[in-house]
């Protein structure tokens, strides 16, 4: 089987400017559905009461809301949660709430409307933890991006770096825009996602930036836009079956994962999806614009002449 | 070109079969059991607890099947909950025939399956978190500011002590903010003051200061005597959180610190968070101080109707404060008001123990025991306070209430009586508060989970069912596409999941749902390294070198490729586990991990296959990695 019969370099620069356009629209509108919509923080992040409960049959969350407000819950959200017969009671933090007793009390209200109420878990979050994460997500997000501008600049060239990490927060970002725009909710996990994608768009660039050294070697007479081409398309049915694989297994989870993995899986698969499009489309131009040269490579690594990398 | 040393097969070998070993015992699952400890230092759970058990289950019809008796105490193995519950019982009456002064802890515990052979290998299964196996999870904050304050009110009991004993006279100590004022007559006065202090209080800076012509002494604790105090305070709750779960009777449970003022606990197992809650977030601190004042009985010493009344409208005399006796009729009103002194005599650091009884007239009391420097301040204070009253202030989410103020009848020592006043359940309560230790300092919940056990049971069957038909669906394409090499691929692949449990398993890790999430994305990410291999073997092929040189250059070429990009993955994974808490921590480690044993796997597992199935054909007329002609 081979689904990749590729014989003449596809001609990816040429196009440069029509993806970057499209790149720097999705961005913009990311960024503006980052600003006006915001994320739909979970309780880790905002501090508050979870409680998901089982019933035996079909759940009713307006007779559920009903009674709760009666018994003098006002702020509470309920909603179905993965299947008919759970729900999911979310309150939030009030300022100077510590106690948690929240969830007792209101395990005892509905078990006294509907015997068959299970309890299937119950968070509460203070609000000082939930700060904290917020903080300690973004100081995450920090550390790796210049973690790998360092080292993608040791490793090739401070271009590749830059272009590198421009082109996957560009990721990170319109990730971060599709939570915002479907208020999809963010969760930890799902911050554990958006960075194991940033790690794993970065491959991607990795991989292209490794043949586009190769290439400066090998293709002495090329011009730097031919150098690029070749490189992408070369490495294009890799990227892509990597990628298929990848997806096969988040998909899986998108299944099977039940509700805890919903938008873990979600974020991956939006993160995949664009990973391939900006590492090939976004970080190849930048790094022509950036001015990548011949002579940037070769002479960063003489030694290696006749080493695998070459 | 393609062949290997016998020495890496014999590694590569050597590393499957120990993950084989290590991985072993996931498999066996858990059963049902009863955990046998001792409670007290004096009693041990050894053979003849062992001989008892099983005599009282046999006697009872409970079938167990085993029993097994190790370091941690007894335990028994039971086929199912239902009976498991049934055992615990018997042997909790069998064992504690008084509850109120249990012997052992008696506990519900799930026991590994695996073969005492592996159990000998310290092949144990990976521990499981709480959203796989339900339980409580606590995260609590000390107040560490109030250590610090609770530590001054002591010194200024201290050096009052002190200056009484060197006759130095002063006019007053107190408490303000972080610090203590000393008033004193004159400044020479305070200059050999300051020197008894100095020599007596190491842990104090003393600054001489004169306000409107008064001689003070400004005292603070010194910043490294700060710290020392804030981690002791962490320790002591600590230790008590470990007194107070022993008592819950939970099996396995977690209390560690994390942060700088933060205290984590995980009950597995526990569904009854109310009781939890109740026992460990008894948040509580211990302090005995005498009675100024009450408007008890007339006729006893200190009694003093007028000075409560005013303290009820407000006015509360210099150096006390006004507290309330706990209501026991559980009523919205308080129970009786108690001027109390504002120093210190005791805190619950000096009890040692504390057990529920009854006096020779067969009233309830609670019997309690003081380590020896507390006996002596417990006897110097109540030498002079002979039918005073004395109060036992328990200071709970900064809301001190009054448990009990009986009245002093002689002179105390290290060991003494509370007697009357309570039932035995109240004395039995009482008891369990003091012994279970008091806290140094106050703490509140700042998170709380519970995860029901259904729910971890789901969590589990997911996120197994993910990882599993993900893999399916990469092995079929992988075959499918790279015929042999695919082949190769999902082996390595397996190898690597075999490995990534083996040592998730050897290091004992927690694992989570987000950790199963890491399982499955690091193995979807992991198969890079062979689509990146198998690739470059094809490209070397079509560009028309033979096939074994397609295979060393694909090889070699890839690797650099494999080894930038895994390092780029692993910047991210180790960002992620200095800065995650909780889920986050659990999806790094193993995602990490998983980067570790994907290079060893994907690399020099497969190139290991290759060589052994291709490397001794001479003459290689074709690599089957699927077709590769482009015609």
């Amino acid at each position: 089987m081979e689904f990749f019969k590729i014989r003449r370099d596809i001609p990816f620069m040429r196009h440069a400017m029509v993806f970057n356009i499209i790149s720097g629209l999705t961005f913009l509108a990311a960024v503006f559905f980052l600003f006006t919509r915001g994320l739909h923080f979970s309780i880790e992040f905002t501090g508050g009461t979870l409680i998901e409960m089982s019933y035996a049959g079909t759940a009713d969350t307006d007779r559920v809301r009903g009674v709760l407000q009666k018994a003098g819950f006002d702020d509470v959200t309920v909603q179905n949660f993965g299947s008919s017969r759970d729900i999911l009671i979310r309150m939030p933090a009030k300022p100077g709430q510590t106690s948690a007793d929240l969830s007792t009390r209101v395990l005892e209200v509905l078990r006294a409307d509907d015997a068959t109420a299970e309890r299937r878990r119950t968070e509460f979050v203070g609000p000082q933890v939930g700060s904290e994460l917020a903080r300690d997500g973004l100081l995450a997000l920090l550390v790796t991006a210049i973690g790998i501008v360092i080292y993608l600049a040791l490793r090739f060239e401070w271009k590749f770096g830059v272009a590198a990490i421009i082109a996957n927060l560009h990721d990170v970002i319109i990730i971060l825009g599709f939570f915002a725009l479907f208020q999809w909710e963010f969760s930890l996990p799902v911050l554990a996602a958006v960075l194991a994608v940033l790690g794993y768009s970065v491959n991607e660039s990795v991989v292209i930036a490794d043949r586009i050294r190769e290439n400066f070697r090998r293709m002495r007479r090329a011009s730097v836009t031919e150098v690029i081409d070749n490189a992408i398309t070369r490495t294009i049915s890799r990227t892509i079956i990597t990628h298929g694989c990848t997806q096969a297994m988040v998909t899986s989870m998108l299944f099977f994962g039940g509700a805890a993995l919903h938008y873990f899986a979600l974020a991956l698969t939006i993160g995949i999806l664009f990973g391939i499009y900006s590492s090939v489309l976004v970080m190849a131009p930048l790094v022509r614009w950036l001015g990548v040269k011949r002579e940037d490579l070769i002479r960063a690594t003489p030694k290696k002449k006749d080493e695998a990398v070459v | 070109m393609n062949r290997y040393p016998i020495w890496v097969y014999l590694t590569i070998a050597m590393a499957l079969a120990l993950g084989l070993l290590y991985t072993l015992p996931n498999f066996y699952g858990e059963t049902p059991a009863v955990q046998v400890s001792s409670a007290r230092v004096t009693v041990k759970a050894d053979e003849t607890v062992l001989a008892r058990v099983e005599e009282e289950l046999k006697r009872a019809s409970v079938p167990y099947t085993g029993v097994l008796l190790d370091a941690t105490g007894v335990r028994v193995r039971f086929s199912s909950v239902d009976l498991q519950g049934r055992g615990k019982d018997a042997i909790s009456v069998l064992l504690n025939p008084d509850p109120s002064q249990p012997q052992f802890t008696v506990a519900l515990n799930l026991m590994a399956n695996s073969p005492d052979w592996l159990r000998n290998l310290h092949a144990l299964p990976m521990y499981l978190g709480l959203d796989l196996r339900g339980g409580v999870h606590f995260l609590y904050r000390v107040s560490l500011e109030d250590a610090l304050m609770k530590r001054l009110d002591g010194s200024s009991g201290n050096i009052r002590a002190q200056l009484r004993d060197k006759s130095l006279r002063h006019n007053g100590i107190s408490r303000e903010g972080r610090t203590l004022v000393i008033r004193f007559r004159d400044a020479d006065t305070r200059e050999r003051a300051r020197t008894v202090i100095a020599d007596g209080f190491s842990e104090l800076v003393l600054e001489p200061q004169d306000v409107d012509g008064e001689a003070r002494l400004i005292a603070r604790i010194r910043p490294e005597a700060e710290k020392q105090i804030q981690d002791e305070a962490i320790k002591q709750n600590i230790s008590t959180f470990h007194n107070r779960v022993n008592e819950l009777g939970v099996s396995e449970p977690v209390i560690q610190q994390q942060g700088v003022d933060r205290i984590l606990v995980q009950l597995p197992g526990v569904q009854d968070t109310a009781r939890a809650k109740e026992i460990l977030g008894r948040a509580a601190t211990l302090e005995f101080r005498m009675v100024e004042a009450h408007a008890g009985s007339p006729d006893s010493r200190d009694y003093d109707a007028g000075k409560i009344e005013a303290a009820m409208k407000g006015t509360v005399p210099m150096g006390t404060e006004l507290h309330f006796a706990r209501n026991e009729g559980r009523g919205g009103a308080r129970g009786e008001p108690l001027l109390l002194s504002r120093q210190i005599i005791l805190t619950g650091d000096r009890l040692t123990g504390a057990s529920a009884g009854f006096d020779q007239n067969q009233r309830s009391s609670v019997n309690i025991d003081l380590d020896a420097q507390g006996g002596r301040i417990m006897r110097d204070v109540t030498r002079e306070a002979v039918k005073r009253r004395m109060a036992v202030l328990l200071v709970e989410k900064g809301a001190p209430e009054v448990l009990t103020a009986p009245v002093i009848q002689s002179e105390l020592g290290n060991r003494f009586q509370i007697t009357g006043l309570f039932s035995a359940r109240e004395a039995a309560d009482l008891a369990l508060l003091l012994r279970a230790g008091s806290l140094a300092a106050p703490m509140e919940i700042i998170e709380e989970r519970t995860v029901g056990p259904s729910l971890g049971r789901d969590n589990i069957e997911k996120g197994f069912n993910s990882t599993m038909w993900g893999f399916v669906a990469i092995s079929i394409f992988m075959l499918a596409y790279y015929v042999a090499f695919g082949a190769f691929s999902v082996v390595a692949l397996s190898a690597n999941l075999l490995l990534l449990v083996a040592v998730l398993s050897i290091m004992q890790a927690t694992l989570t749902l987000p950790g199963i999430a890491a399982i499955a994305l690091t193995l979807g990410m992991a198969i890079d390294a062979n689509v990146l291999i198998n690739e470059r073997i094809r490209e070397e092929l079509r560009a028309g070198a033979s096939p074994q040189a397609s295979i060393a250059v694909g090889y070699e070429r890839a690797f650099g490729t494999i080894l930038d990009s895994n390092v780029t993955t692993l910047i991210a994974g180790i960002a992620l586990l200095l800065v995650g808490s909780g889920p986050v921590r659990g999806f790094a480690v193993v995602h990490c991990l998983g980067i570790l044993t994907s290079m060893f796997s994907s690399v020099v597992v497969s190139r290991a296959l290759v060589n052994l199935v291709f490397g001794r054909r001479r003459r290689l007329a074709r690599v089957p990695i699927g077709n590769t002609a482009w015609e």
